[in-house]
């Protein structure tokens, strides 16, 4: 009763990638570029932004994606707002990974070497040209192996997409596992097809180390 | 204050006299860390062209007592006057004082990510808007002077503890100080390493520069230093010429110290 060849569960799967993918990199940048923003607020006023944007990591920190997936999802919809699986799942990503990316990059900064400080003060640089000629360059080293990690997180969290019915990897995966009656190659393929994923992302991270490295 | 003192290459060996505005000067200087009182009641004037050497016990404040120089520790109390600038919260003073005055560490500090020519030109290019070109020739003068000219195009982390600290003094140097400040440069090195350092502190001492010191290298004191300054516990307990410092003490804590240095 079973017309599905394992390359059917394959192709159907890899179907799906792109949306993962594309999700990934939603979250990702969008992560980045709030994160980017609330980094600049919290070093340009660190007394007026620090409390807020520490509150902000925390909350985002302290809360599981899914009730956060929820209630966009499904909150949003009860108060009369009706939004799409793609946007409710972009957003929650974005905000999760921001959180994250925040947090990551600000301790970067901070590992620094406070002798890097002194010694651009003692040569008469201005705060801003340590921060941008000194301090960024070497925060950015730091911050790759980190980063990297975050992103394959990333990926990984996008399959909680599925639950508000998106059809990415892991939902395909349901819907073949239903379909098929074979859970074990469908959901097998699938975690295979995500350690492909995020694997390639952990050489390229690694690639990039060495090549940063002095 | 007069700007009007003499060069002070004209009298490389001698302090000018004390009525031509000092170097620095540091009156009645007191700071603390929360409760705990670091520097008390600092009073010292610094000639131009002159050489101290401050040593003491770890703990005692030297390094916080020459970073307040340059600003990198803020004091609470008294005065602290450089090159005629007198230190306050005013960013366009700290910079000014910046400016002229250089720092080397005990740990070199250089800045890992760029090259050691890209080292010593940034501040000359940023701070004194000079030419990219025109640093470069600057960079590699001193860079001769310290005897690495080769090293130019390398990395920090490619070079000798004691190669790094001649970059760090050439950096500094670059920016054409006024006074140099040292906080033991040499304490970071391998014994072999010393030796290369301190010469070339010796040829900038030579060139009239004027000098600031922590450091324990009494061979170096004896060498250059115009005074010796002994600090315990926050306090300046003794002053005096290199000769008179080592052979006639006057206090039982510098003979303490000393005979610890010195003697085993
Ligand atoms: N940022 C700081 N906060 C609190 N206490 C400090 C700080 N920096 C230094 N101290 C304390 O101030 C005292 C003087 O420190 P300082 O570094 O000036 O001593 P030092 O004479 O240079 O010693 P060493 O020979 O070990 O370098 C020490 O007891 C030290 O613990
Ligand atoms: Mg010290």
């Amino acid at each position: 009763m079973n017309d599905f060849t394992t390359w059917d569960v394959f192709r159907n799967l890899l179907a799906a990638v792109p949306w993962t993918i594309y999700l990934s990199l939603i979250a990702f940048a969008g992560g980045a570029v709030v994160s980017l923003l609330l980094l600049s607020l919290r070093f340009a006023f660190p007394r007026v932004a620090g409390t807020p944007v520490r509150l902000y990591v925390q909350l985002f920190q302290g809360t599981p994606l899914l009730m956060q997936l929820f209630l966009v999802y499904f909150g949003l919809a009860l108060m009369g707002v009706q939004t799409t699986p793609l946007f409710a799942a972009s957003l929650c990503l974005s905000v999760y990974s921001s959180a994250y990316l925040t947090e990551t990059w600000y301790g970067c900064v901070l590992a620094v070497p406070k002798g890097q400080w002194e010694a651009s003060s003692s040569l008469g640089l201005k705060h801003w040209q340590q921060m941008l000629l000194i301090v960024l360059p070497q925060a950015l080293r730091l911050s790759v192996p980190p980063t990297v990690g975050l992103m394959v997180q990333i990926v990984k969290n996008t399959s909680l997409a599925s639950i508000v019915g998106f059809v990415e990897l892991t939902r395909a995966s349901q819907i073949i596992a239903n379909a098929t009656f074979e859970p074990f190659l469908a959901y097998g393929a699938v975690a295979f097809i995500y350690f492909v994923i995020c694997f390639s992302i952990s050489l390229c991270g690694r690639h990039l180390e060495k090549r940063i490295r002095i | 204050m007069s700007n009007l003192a003499p060069s002070a290459a004209l009298a490389p060996a001698l302090p000018v006299s004390a009525s031509s505005g000092a170097a620095i000067e540091l009156v009645g200087v007191n700071k603390w860390y929360g409760e705990f009182h670091v520097l008390k009641d600092i009073n010292l004037r610094v000639h131009r062209g002159e050489r101290i050497v401050i040593c003491g016990p770890s703990g005692s404040g030297k390094s916080t007592m020459i970073r307040c120089i340059n600003r990198l520790e803020e004091h609470q109390q008294g005065s602290i006057i450089v090159d005629g600038i007198e230190l306050t919260n005013d960013l366009k003073r700290i910079d000014e004082i910046r400016r002229e005055v250089g720092m080397c560490f005990q740990h070199f500090n250089l800045f890992p990510h760029l090259t050691i020519l890209e080292n010593l030109t940034l501040a000359p290019i940023w701070v004194r808007k000079m030419p990219k070109k025109d640093a470069d020739e600057l960079a590699m003068h001193f860079l001769r002077k310290v005897k690495i000219p080769e090293q130019a195009n390398k990395y920090p982390g490619q070079l000798s503890g004691g190669q790094q600290q001649r970059v760090a003094i050439a950096r500094a140097l670059c920016m054409k100080p006024k006074i140099m400040l040292f906080d033991e440069p040499t304490s970071a090195l391998d014994p072999e390493m010393v030796k290369e350092v301190l010469e070339t502190m010796v040829s900038l001492a030579e060139e009239g520069m004027t000098m600031l010191c922590v450091t324990h290298e009494m061979g170096f004191a004896r060498q250059v230093a115009n005074r010796v300054i002994f600090m315990d516990a926050g306090q300046i307990i003794e002053m005096n010429e290199p000769e008179a410092f080592f052979s006639n003490p006057q206090h039982e804590r510098t003979k303490l110290f000393l005979s610890q240095i010195l003697g085993h």
